[in-house]
């Protein structure tokens, strides 16, 4: 019941990735070029609608819909790590037009190469994994 | 349905990753794609060699979960709720492209001078790939989060965190994609 439920929902943003093309390099390139407003009306709208509904949800006393509490952390405060890791991974975002969530979702849609990226991207995780005791955070 | 099977503008699609978190948020879970790359890392064995991949991942099943769902959903759309693929970019981003030598703009998904498997052959596309996706996975662990960490979840729960965090998304991707793109296209 569990796992169906988060597949459904992970299957929800899959399509919406693709179809809204917040999948596609073209739309990252264009983003970072500043010349159309698609992925920050994407991002914006997302963001006004998810601020109202997770404040929302913080301030009432709501359960999961499986009875557990709900998980609405804060983020451990900092500066070196997101800024430095920030910046890393727009790096990363920036040559393959690709975040996280679409990389399961590329190759969901059959373009094969994206394999080798998320296999680079599991490599450097892993990397990450060995030196974090070394790095600033 | 013609509607359904053009590509959805971003007031449908904006309004559906809400709806996504949303869901995630009431089944008790926070939205986070990139924790499933480390997650990944300990099903393949990381956890002997780093503290960092010490983690139960069993309790991670529904994050992989959704993430398997992302991709079925990538192979529905891709082939059944969609008549043209043609990603309608901006024409100057389509000009600019086509001056670095990307024909495909403004006529497929992906560029196919990128992400067409014969491309594997040239060295800088190569590069591209495996420098590119190295730096998604390394990035997003050390900053703790990707966009769907820290520019939605992070951003909707207003933490200072997750701000900083995505103006370094965008100061590496400015950075690359204005003074690194143009000499590796």
């Amino acid at each position: 019941m569990k796992n169906s439920y988060f597949l459904v929902v992970g299957l929800l943003f899959g399509v919406v990735m693709y179809k809204s093309e917040a999948a596609s390099w073209f739309r990252i390139y264009e983003m970072f070029q500043f010349d159309a407003f698609h992925m920050y009306g994407i991002i914006g709208s997302a963001l006004t609608l998810g601020v109202i509904a997770t404040q929302i949800l913080k301030r009432g006393k709501f359960n999961s819909i499986f009875g557990t509490p709900l998980a609405i952390k804060d983020k451990d405060p900092g500066v070196t790590r997101y800024l430095i890791g920030g910046t890393l991974f727009g790096i990363g975002w920036a040559l393959t037009g690709a975040c996280p969530g679409p990389l399961f979702t590329l190759l969901g849609a059959g373009f094969l190469p994206i394999l080798l990226v998320i296999i680079s991207a599991l490599l450097g995780t892993f990397v990450y994994g060995l030196l974090r005791d070394k790095l600033p955070h | 349905m013609e509607q359904l099977l053009q590509p959805w503008p971003w007031y449908v699609g904006g309004p559906l990753i809400a709806l996504v978190l949303l869901l995630l948020l009431l089944g008790g879970k926070t939205f986070g794609m990139s924790a499933n790359l480390r997650t990944l890392c300990t099903i393949c064995g990381a956890d002997k060699t780093a503290a960092f991949f010490k983690i139960n991942w069993k309790d991670q099943n529904w994050n992989l979960m959704v993430a398997l769902g992302a991709l079925i959903g990538g192979f529905i759309a891709a082939n059944w709720l969609s008549i043209d693929s043609a990603v309608a970019i901006s024409s100057q981003t389509i000009e600019k492209l086509q001056q670095l030598g990307i024909q495909s703009a403004g006529m497929a998904y992906l560029p196919s001078e990128i992400f067409a498997l014969k491309q594997l052959r040239d060295p800088k596309t190569l590069a591209l790939l495996v420098v590119g996706g190295f730096f998604v996975g390394f990035g997003t662990r050390y900053a703790g989060g990707c966009t769907s960490g820290h520019a939605i979840t992070g951003l909707s729960n207003l933490q200072l965190a997750s701000f900083i965090a995505v103006i370094g998304f965008f100061i590496g991707g400015l950075f690359v994609n204005h003074l690194i793109l143009p000499y590796l296209l």
